[in-house]
């Protein structure tokens, strides 16, 4: 797969009408954050396809087709080494992320995949009880219908500031 | 708060009798010697990295920056030259560059507030109203557009690097850095560079304790523990410390053993097959031989604010700006080389992974250096023991149970700001 985003804006997409359709991916997008909020982490690569792309990326470097971003993913085994890594090396201050997210713009390619773009605005909370906003942006995904359920093929989470506080750990 | 020297503490300050062995936790939260620090470091006699020659490739090209808390802009001139400016109108002060990056071939540089207008060296050339409106008000007849000028910072190149300095006296970066320390720059950056992407991070923490951080050997593998984890048997474990004379600026390197050179080894020159690892994901290690000295981790520091790594074949300048007494700005410039192909831009993109604000082997050190701003902010009359490795600062073979690239910065630290 490409270490670059597919290019959604000039695709020959068409609207979604069939309501069915746009139920099974808003599912998708809601079951996706719920999880990773809920630290049921393990989950967390199966929302993809097997050779599914994950990155996080500020929209500076998104903006300019940089392909470097601030976390990749080619595949659900780099997920599943990620999930591991968080879960028994990586060592960080305990903290919660709660995400909201916006109604998703929805498209069908030719080869029956769905783009899907919405916004997303989290909120983390410290051990101390610390809550700040910790992220804004948007995910641009690319959604296969082919299987049993709707899996992410493509998602980029574009973060509208290039700056993190402090680190990131867990999927957004 | 300008402070002229170390005296003019309000509480006097003089380093412990057992030299760099000990850190007094003052010198992470005391404001007066951050200010001081701003004056007699950043403002004085060193290098500071501004951005990359790549960053403003055409005339009027300019990029905004920070020596210290100072707002810098540089910016490329008609004649191609780089020049750097305090971003600061000569009339009221003001910010003349607003944005991060842009062009200012067409017009030059005006600052908002009252449209005095720069030339792209940062010369006044005209200002608004000078005549006055109908007659009244304007200029005296003796104001001279000639005597204004936005104040000049030094600027020197190197290696596709900008560095500035507020000395007008300094040495050649390479006599800065000094021939043990700068092959490892020339190395790394002497040729046509791309950029891959930039991202930063906010630490709570006073900027030396990233400095420190990065100098840290002793740390590496007991608190990061993503390779022990995943079991990745690295064969690179050879290595070691090369000190600037000065002990301001180190090198740490890990070389990988030289081995059998196998048919497998020899068709790519790619090296993921040197890494077994329990990863799932095993394409995160890929790499392949870039450079014939056989080192595959080098960090590199350059006093006061700046780091450099190349890890596997992932290129980065680390730069880390001050924010205040206890936060910093880490800023993540991710680089290839022009005639990078495809697959290897891949690979330095999957390498990523491996650093930054997300690195899954060094993310702990956004929170490390908070941890003992926590640990330390009311306790100024304690110090840190440090003496791991000796009590000196001198290179070694061993790179990870020592303390003496620390220990060098502290030395360097102690000259430039009179605490000897």
């Amino acid at each position: 797969m490409s270490i670059f985003p597919a290019d959604v804006a000039n695709s020959n997409a068409t609207p979604v009408t069939d309501p069915i359709i746009r139920q099974q991916v808003e599912d998708l997008l809601i079951d996706y954050v719920h999880a990773v909020d809920d630290f049921e982490l393990d989950r967390w690569p199966n929302f993809f396809t097997e050779d599914g792309i994950y990155q996080i990326i500020p929209r500076e470097s998104y903006d300019q087709n940089l392909p470097l971003g601030i976390l990749f993913c080619d595949g659900r085994g780099m997920m599943v080494d990620r999930i591991l890594a968080l879960e028994t090396a990586n060592i960080f201050e305990p903290h919660t992320n709660s995400h909201i997210t916006g109604r998703p713009k929805l498209s069908q390619n030719d080869d029956d995949t769905i783009n899907a773009r919405s916004n997303f605005n989290i909120t983390r909370t410290m051990q101390d009880g610390r809550m700040e906003i910790y992220a804004t942006g948007k995910y641009i995904d690319v959604i296969t219908l082919a299987g049993d359920k709707p899996l992410f093929q493509d998602r980029r989470v574009v973060l509208e500031s290039r700056r993190v506080d402090i680190l990131l750990v867990y999927p957004l | 708060m300008v402070l002229a020297d170390a005296s003019e503490l309000s509480e006097p300050f003089s380093w412990p009798g057992s030299g760099v062995t000990r850190v007094p936790f003052r010198l992470f939260s005391d404001p007066e010697i951050y200010a001081l620090e701003q004056q007699r470091i950043f403002r004085g006699r060193v290098w500071n990295y501004l951005c990359l020659e790549i960053d403003i490739p055409n005339p009027g090209d300019f990029k905004t920056t920070f020596i210290g808390e100072t707002p810098i802009v540089v910016i490329r001139d008609e004649n191609g030259d780089i020049n750097a400016l305090v971003n600061r109108c000569a009339h009221k002060g003001a910010l003349v560059c607003l944005q991060e990056r842009g062009n200012k071939a067409k017009n030059g540089m005006t600052c908002v507030y009252h449209s005095w207008t720069y030339d792209l060296r940062g010369q006044l050339k005209g200002i608004a109203f000078r005549n006055g409106i109908k007659g009244k008000g304007g200029m005296p007849d003796d104001f001279d557009p000639a005597k204004h000028r936005m104040q000049r910072i030094n600027v020197e190149i190197y290696c596709g690097l900008v560095f500035g300095s507020f000395a007008d006296d300094m040495p050649s970066m390479e006599d800065y850095l000094g021939e043990k320390l700068s092959w490892m720059v020339k190395r790394n950056f002497d040729r046509p560079l791309k950029p891959l992407g930039v991202h930063s991070q906010i630490i709570h923490n006073n900027w030396k304790l990233y400095a420190e951080n990065v100098r840290d050997s002793y740390h590496a593998t007991l608190l990061h523990t993503f390779y022990v984890t995943f079991k990745v048997n690295r064969m690179d474990m050879d290595g070691g410390i090369v000190m600037g004379d000065d002990k301001w600026h180190h090198i740490s390197y890990a070389k990988r053993h030289e081995l059998d050179e196998t048919d497998e080894y020899d068709k790519a020159g790619v090296h993921a097959a040197q890494y077994e690892s329990k990863l799932s994901g095993p394409e995160l290690l890929k790499a392949w031989d870039e450079f014939p000295d056989g080192i595959t981790h080098c960090i590199q520091t350059v006093f006061p604010n700046l780091t450099f790594h190349y890890t596997l074949n992932s290129l980065c300048v680390r730069f880390f700006v001050p924010r205040g007494v206890d936060e910093t700005e880490l800023f993540w410039i991710y680089l290839g080389y022009e005639d990078d192909t495809e697959e290897q831009t891949r690979m330095r993109v999957v390498q990523g992974n491996l650093t930054g604000t997300a690195g899954l082997v060094s993310l702990e050190d956004g929170c490390i250096n908070e941890f003992v701003q926590r640990g330390t902010h009311m306790s100024a009359d304690k110090e840190a023991f440090l003496e791991m490795g000796g009590r000196d600062a001198e290179s070694s073979g061993n790179s990870r149970a020592t303390e003496a690239a620390i220990r060098g910065f502290w030395e360097g630290y102690c000259g430039i700001m009179g605490f000897r």
